[in-house]
């Protein structure tokens, strides 16, 4: 069996909503997986109405980040608050390999779908519960977001200066860990179904899953006692360390030097100047207890030149520096992802152009990438109930009559 | 749930080696936790990254490296010099019964060895081998050197955090490194699909900027549909829709964070909060807003200055877990700004047994970990054993299973090779 896509033939049923889970899904789209969206008129996926907008206009299929996360998916508008349209549902899952869900704890169950009912319609289903904490514990009925959840995972805490308030990752940053760890749970779980033949139900916490991350941190503490803080840019194994300002408005160049070699090469890119030859900053050692001084003495040099420009100096002697891009450099400048085709352009009938990333590794066999641009709101509602479901017509235009499809 | 004790691991006991430093380590981990075989494989010596603090009481030792312990528990560990020929033909032997390579050195280096995608196919064609660097295998970057700060910034996620009167900032950890490294294992698990399928092993080229830029949500987004750079650093606050509110408040003990809630599922519970600040003599004047109607569209900036004062008032009086503690009552989303020490003392993660004590017989102790991130009706996260020390598992890889003799060992351990 020779199949293009590496996922092709895998089914998905996905009844997650905003970031996490459809990134999800997204990456399984991507590599060739049939992912049915479930979506309701009464619960669009929020995402579809989060900025930024098609031309500032905010509409249904419009929204970039919504377009970015849902490529390669059918979406189908079906009321499951009908008995029959929870049918409708029943029978994709009997067809499928996993059904993911991100609702609060117990919502699936109210709606009757939960696993023991799911089970019984398809024996080896993999069902995935992703939330916040857990289904279970004190907090697992808090309602949360990733903006406040990152907090609990001492990434807020990590951000920031170590004289003033954290600051706030601006993209809610557990969003971000989540995926992956479902991602890699998911196929594993495949696996484990090919090995055995049995499904299994997965409650995954976000919070559990992005302490992993933090991991040295607590560990400072359980073994040494210690509470980390944020450090603003220092490292304490480099310095300079930095981000330094650059010719223009807010431009800067980040700069990070870990050996005496790398110091060496960067000292002759400035012109050697007399300050670089002093004792305060002839060691590692040294220029990390001068480091305040040594910070000011950077900029001042950087403060001259184009982040692009100090970049190519820099790298050419094998300096490691990097402009602190901006939405504008990466996607209209930055040659790498360019290169790598990060950023692709899809056509959307309603929207136009828009962006779809690309997942952040290439396959040297398979593709792995956009194959279609996001749906609109209950675009496959037919071709999922009559191509995917085999649906006769009579049924369907029923089912759309009396308001379980749409 | 039935109990954790007895399930199986997830993941079949695939054999993982895995040649990554600091930049890939976690993704040995996060397979080797669902079962997978990892051999970490170290230079003579051991691995750089095992110079990397935090350590054991503060002693600086490469058997001691706390960052170390957190990104390699549960992988066994060898020494192998593959810059030598008998190290590379004892790497080709290990690869032809392994499932997966995992490595991170700078690109083209196995390539120059010989021990490139290319040649360890030929070796074993079912082999999936992944690499992650900075940039990618190829282009224009893609020798650039690079550190976390430097992956962080060219993805666009340093440009957006920080305050604006200073230099935009990184997390004080390094995050890209394992958002990669993760990112790696859902590439390298997708290639196993396929090869299960198929019997094609294949090459995964992972780039850390590229998987960091996966965590930015919408400033490409801006840029590109609205030419809009609109991110400038707001340190604590959101600038969002028109409006500036606040996210990490101070309390009596640290901060918590907390967004304002209008018009969306959850606003009712404001009457909850409000009432919590009236019964303080606080918050007077919020008492009588209907908050489920309001949109921050229809809300000036000074009003929500004006509450956000209030509220702030009343969070300096209690302390973090007060504050969660009665957002857990009401349904509010406060939720505290957690250290080190309070992810420790978390009673949610209490409640779902998520620490694990693994043994250090050589420190005479037990050190706590972060656990199991899933509860699964048939398997289970594998607590497993503490990171290997240097060349720990030489013997038991190089006599038992590839059948060297105890003098072909002294041979290669002299020429330095293991």
């Amino acid at each position: 069996m020779n199949k293009k896509y590496p996922l092709e033939g895998l089914k998905v049923v996905d009844f997650s909503w905003v970031f996490t889970g459809p990134i999800v899904t997204k990456f399984l789209g991507d590599h060739g997986a049939e992912i049915v969206k479930i979506e309701s008129a009464a619960r669009p996926d929020g995402t579809r109405v989060y900025t930024p907008f098609k031309d500032g206009v905010m509409g249904l299929n419009r929204s970039g980040v919504f377009a970015n996360y849902n490529s390669s998916k059918y979406s189908i508008n079906i009321n499951l608050r009908e008995p029959r349209g929870v049918e409708v549902v029943k029978n994709l899952v009997r067809r499928a390999d996993i059904v993911l869900e991100t609702f609060g704890p117990g919502v699936m169950k109210r709606r009757g779908l939960d696993y023991d009912e799911l089970k019984r319609v398809k024996q080896d289903i993999i069902m995935l519960s992703m939330s916040m904490v857990g289904q279970y514990g004190p907090h697992s009925n808090q309602p949360s977001f990733g903006q406040v959840l990152q907090a609990t995972n001492g990434f807020v805490h990590l951000l920031g200066w170590p004289d003033r308030s954290p600051c706030l990752p601006v993209a809610a940053y557990t969003d971000y860990i989540a995926p992956w760890y479902v991602l890699i749970a998911l196929m594993a779980a495949l696996d484990h179904r090919q090995r055995t033949g049995k499904g299994q139900y997965i409650d995954l916490a976000m919070l559990e899953a992005s302490v992993h991350l933090a991991s040295p941190v607590v560990m400072d503490y359980t073994v040494n006692g210690r509470v980390q803080n944020r450090m603003g840019n220092r490292n304490p194994g480099a310095a300079p360390h930095g981000v330094y300002p650059c010719k223009g408005t807010e431009r800067w160049i980040a700069i990070a030097v870990f050996s005496d070699k790398e110091w060496e090469a960067l000292c002759k890119v400035m012109g050697n100047p007399k300050w670089t030859k002093s004792p305060k900053f002839d060691t590692l050692l040294h220029r990390t207890e001068n480091q305040d001084e040594l910070d000011k003495l950077m900029g001042q040099w950087t403060k001259n030149s184009t982040p692009e420009d100090l970049m190519v100096k820099l790298q050419k002697v094998g300096v490691a520096a990097g402009v602190v891009q901006t939405g504008e450099d990466m996607v209209d400048y930055d040659l790498q992802l360019r290169h790598r085709q990060h950023f692709k352009e899809l056509e959307h009938a309603e929207m136009g152009t828009h962006l779809s990333e690309r997942p952040p590794f290439r396959l040297s066999k398979t593709p792995s990438e956009p194959q279609r641009p996001f749906p609109s709101f209950g675009e496959h509602t037919e071709y999922v109930a009559k191509e995917i479901l085999g649906m006769e017509d009579e049924e369907f235009a029923e089912l759309i009559g009396a308001g379980v499809l749409a | 749930m039935p109990k954790e004790k007895g399930k199986p691991p997830m993941l079949g006991s695939y054999r993982v080696l895995d040649l990554t430093d600091d930049r890939g380590a976690s993704c040995g981990k996060v397979l080797a936790e669902l079962g997978a075989d990892v051999i970490k494989v170290e230079r003579p010596g051991g691995d750089p990254s095992r110079n990397i603090g935090p350590y054991y009481h503060d002693t600086p030792n490469p058997e001691k490296s706390l960052n170390w312990f957190a990104f390699n528990m549960n992988k066994r560990g060898i020494t192998l010099n593959i810059e030598t020929k008998d190290g590379q033909e004892i790497f080709k032997k290990l690869a032809k019964k392994a499932d997966f390579i995992i490595e991170s050195f700078t690109p083209g280096y196995l390539d120059k060895l010989g021990l490139g995608y290319k040649a360890l196919s030929k070796v074993n064609p079912r082999i999936i081998l992944t690499s992650i660097t900075p940039f990618g295998q190829t282009g224009p970057y893609s020798n650039y050197n690079a550190s976390d700060l430097i992956t962080m910034a060219m993805a666009g996620y340093v440009y957006i955090c920080g305050d604006s009167d200073r230099p935009p900032v990184r997390f004080s950890s390094d995050q890209s490194y394992y958002q990669a490294s993760l990112q790696a294992a859902v590439g390298t698990l997708i290639a196993h699909y396929y090869r299960e399928r198929t019997g094609e092993g294949q090459y995964v080229d992972v780039s850390i900027q590229e998987s960091m830029v996966w965590t930015l949500c919408y400033a490409p987004h801006d840029w590109y549909l609205l030419k809009s750079l609109d991110h400038t650093r707001e340190g604590p606050l959101w600038k969002r829709y028109g409006v500036t509110y606040r996210l990490i408040w101070p309390c009596k003990d640290g901060y918590v964070c907390y967004r304002l809630l209008m018009a969306q599922p959850g606003a009712e519970v404001m009457n909850d909060l409000v009432a919590s600040m009236n019964a303080e003599g606080l918050g007077e004047d919020m008492k009588d807003i209907t908050w489920t109607t309001l949109s921050f569209a229809d809300v000036s900036q000074e009003n929500i200055n004006r509450w956000e004062k209030e509220i702030g008032k009343y969070f300096l009086k209690h302390t973090k877990r007060e504050l969660h503690e009665e957002a857990v009552r009401q349904r509010n989303v406060i939720q505290p700004v957690n250290t080190g020490k309070d992810i420790f003392e978390s009673p949610q993660l209490a409640a779902r047994d998520f620490w694990v004590e693994l043994e250090h017989p050589e420190l005479g102790e037990s050190i706590t970990y972060p656990g199991p991130y899933f509860k699964s009706t048939e398997a289970a996260w594998q607590k497993g054993h503490r990171a290997p020390l240097i060349g720990e598992h030489n013997e038991e890889i190089y006599e038992k299973e590839l059948g060297f003799s105890k003098e072909e060992l002294l041979i290669l351990k002299r020429e330095n090779v293991i």
